[in-house]
């Protein structure tokens, strides 16, 4: 029963996300905030792979978004006009520095882990506001934009058709989130939840749990490079705020609102988010008060955010 | 020779010291106990066992190689597994879940992204094995935390015996259980023991289990080791007597 309840779930969830720039203009949005959507959903759900399913919190994935999104602008500006060879160099310059700095605070816990990466974070942050020559500092990486993509037996033009950009996205939140719901249900997955539920016990069944966090990590990390790739290409633009601390605390905000104990949660706390910023930034500035009072209810009221709601589950 | 041997194994927390030069030899297939009055560091000793905590000094052999320096996971890996004197389990997961990550740890799955049909079928029929030793077949799909004391305390063993270890270390196993809870216990041990001739370490306050199950007995008093011997010895030493037994075995 739980498992067609699961399956049911699913297919709603991708009903509603392939037929998005169907509907959307209908109920008063535009299909490149249906982009948005989809790129916001990928980074929470990145993050959460390591919070909500590792029980380790991160507030420094904006610097691994950030260094997706300039690693795929800087190699289309200074490289290749190629939005595929740049979308997987922004992966892997986002993985390795995970790799490395996972590499170093893989033994911290708790709010130790929680500060250190956002010092890490905003390492980052600084060197894209200061390096001016390379990065356009403060005034972000322009001068460039995404490129059609080239199958050799035909051609994508993602840069003139939003609709075209959209699915692209949806095509490669796809790969991401099945990716992750497969390693979520695998043996290793279970070691992860083993983790987070009781990690003396873990370390007990003969589970290296600092390998396995590192892992956690860096998966996490490389699925946000990602989804920050695609949010520079969804922008043709990134400046240091895609690295910035307070991008990674609206990643956080995003899990819990939609709820990170279950897998789509952050996707309907993404959608929350970024609809929420675009109509209230249009009538107020002070549009991150209203954000933050809904944040501040749900995590009162409904800690298992949103989709607990959704579930019946008001408390605990 | 010895499946497990502590040398002049010490440790100390600042002044306090909380192990000190103890020196243990256990056999394979062997039934050994561990008593001692509270704080009397027999936990300590467990920990250090387990590489929970590291020694001050002296050394830890498992089966002819120094597992001083060796972390709680290779320790594991290499037979030997352990329960905790407070009961150690992932309670929002169902019993099934509790003793399938073991058992897929233990067949060497655990970096596996996924598994073959005929695996997950194996780790399967390993499950319902463990279930029906414990007794727990018709609890596997409860919630672990929502079981009672007892059935946790079984479940924490199934999930050590679900790494298929040659040296079990159990603290307390019987500790806050009633009679017919603690008699279950009992018969899970000893028929681990006899059965798959495991080596088995136990601490217990339960004079009762101790002599019913033991083959040999050592005591322990401020840290440091202050008789070994069978059952009959230990309940006629008058140090043992004195410093700790009382008329608890009558």
């Amino acid at each position: 029963m739980r498992v067609e309840r699961r399956v049911l779930v699913a297919a709603l969830v991708w009903l509603l996300l392939v037929t998005t720039p169907y509907w959307i203009n209908a109920v008063g949005g535009y299909t490149e905030l249906g982009s948005r959507v989809i790129v916001m959903a990928l980074a929470a759900m990145a993050l959460n792979f390591l919070l909500g399913f590792t029980g380790t919190l991160s507030f420094g994935h904006a610097a691994y978004f950030g260094l997706g999104a300039y690693g795929v602008g800087m190699t289309i500006k200074y490289l290749v006009p190629s939005t595929g060879l740049g979308i997987l160099i922004g992966i892997a310059v986002g993985t390795l520095a995970a790799a490395i700095i996972g590499a170093l605070i893989k033994h911290l816990r708790g709010v130790y882990f929680a500060m250190v990466t956002i010092a890490f974070g905003q390492v980052f942050y600084f060197m894209a506001f200061n390096w001016h020559t390379l990065t356009g500092g403060d005034d972000g990486l322009t001068g460039w934009h995404r490129e059609p993509l080239n199958f050799g037996f035909a051609t994508l033009d993602i840069q003139a058709h939003d609709t075209a950009f959209y699915y692209f996205a949806l095509t490669c939140f796809a790969a991401a989130v099945g990716a992750m719901a497969l390693l979520l249900r695998s043996p290793f997955g279970r070691t992860l939840v083993a983790i987070r539920e009781n990690e003396r016990r873990a370390r007990f069944l003969g589970i290296a749990v600092e390998r396995h966090i590192w892992l956690s990590f860096v998966i996490s990390c490389a699925l946000v490079s990602l989804a920050g790739t695609l949010y520079a290409l969804l922008n043709n633009f990134t400046d240091p705020r895609a690295l910035r601390w307070d991008m990674s605390g609206n990643f956080v905000i995003m899990a819990v609102l939609g709820g990170m104990r279950s897998f789509w949660g952050p996707l309907v706390g993404a959608a929350v988010f970024v609809v929420l910023q675009d109509y209230m930034s249009s009538h107020t500035q002070n549009w991150m008060s209203i954000v933050g009072l809904i944040f501040v209810l749900v995590v009162l009221f409904f800690p298992r955010g949103v989709l607990g709601v959704l579930r019946g589950g008001s408390s605990s | 020779m010895s499946l497990l041997l502590a040398e002049q194994v010490s440790c100390h927390f600042g002044s306090l010291r909380a192990v000190h030069e103890m020196s243990v030899s256990i056999a394979p297939g062997e039934l050994r106990a561990l008593i001692g009055a509270n704080g009397a560091g027999k936990t300590t000793f467990f920990n250090l066992l387990s590489g929970f905590v590291a020694p001050t000094s002296g050394r830890v052999v498992f089966d002819g190689l120094d597992i001083t320096a060796h972390a709680p996971h290779e320790r594991v890996s290499m037979g030997i597994a352990r329960t905790f004197q407070i009961t150690e389990i992932f309670p929002e997961l169902t019993l099934r879940e509790n003793l399938r990550i073991p058992v897929e740890v233990a067949a060497g799955h655990r970096l596996r992204p996924w598994l073959a049909r005929r695996a997950s079928a194996a780790i399967s029929s390993s499950i319902d094995e463990l279930l029906e030793l414990g007794k727990l077949t018709d609890k596997a799909g409860r919630l672990a935390g929502e079981l009672s004391h007892g059935d946790q305390r079984t479940a924490e063993i199934l999930m050590a015996l679900a790494l298929r270890p040659r040296l079990l270390l159990l603290d307390e196993p019987t500790a806050g259980m009633g009679d017919q809870e603690t008699y279950d216990i009992t018969e899970l041990i000893r028929r681990l023991h006899r059965e798959r001739s495991l080596s088995i370490l136990l601490v217990e306050h339960d004079m009762r289990v101790v002599f019913r199950l033991a083959d040999r007995i050592m005591v322990m008093a401020e840290g440091a080791l202050l008789a070994e011997g069978t059952p009959a010895q230990i309940a006629a030493d008058e140090k043992v007597q004195k410093a700790y037994l009382g008329d608890a075995t009558a």
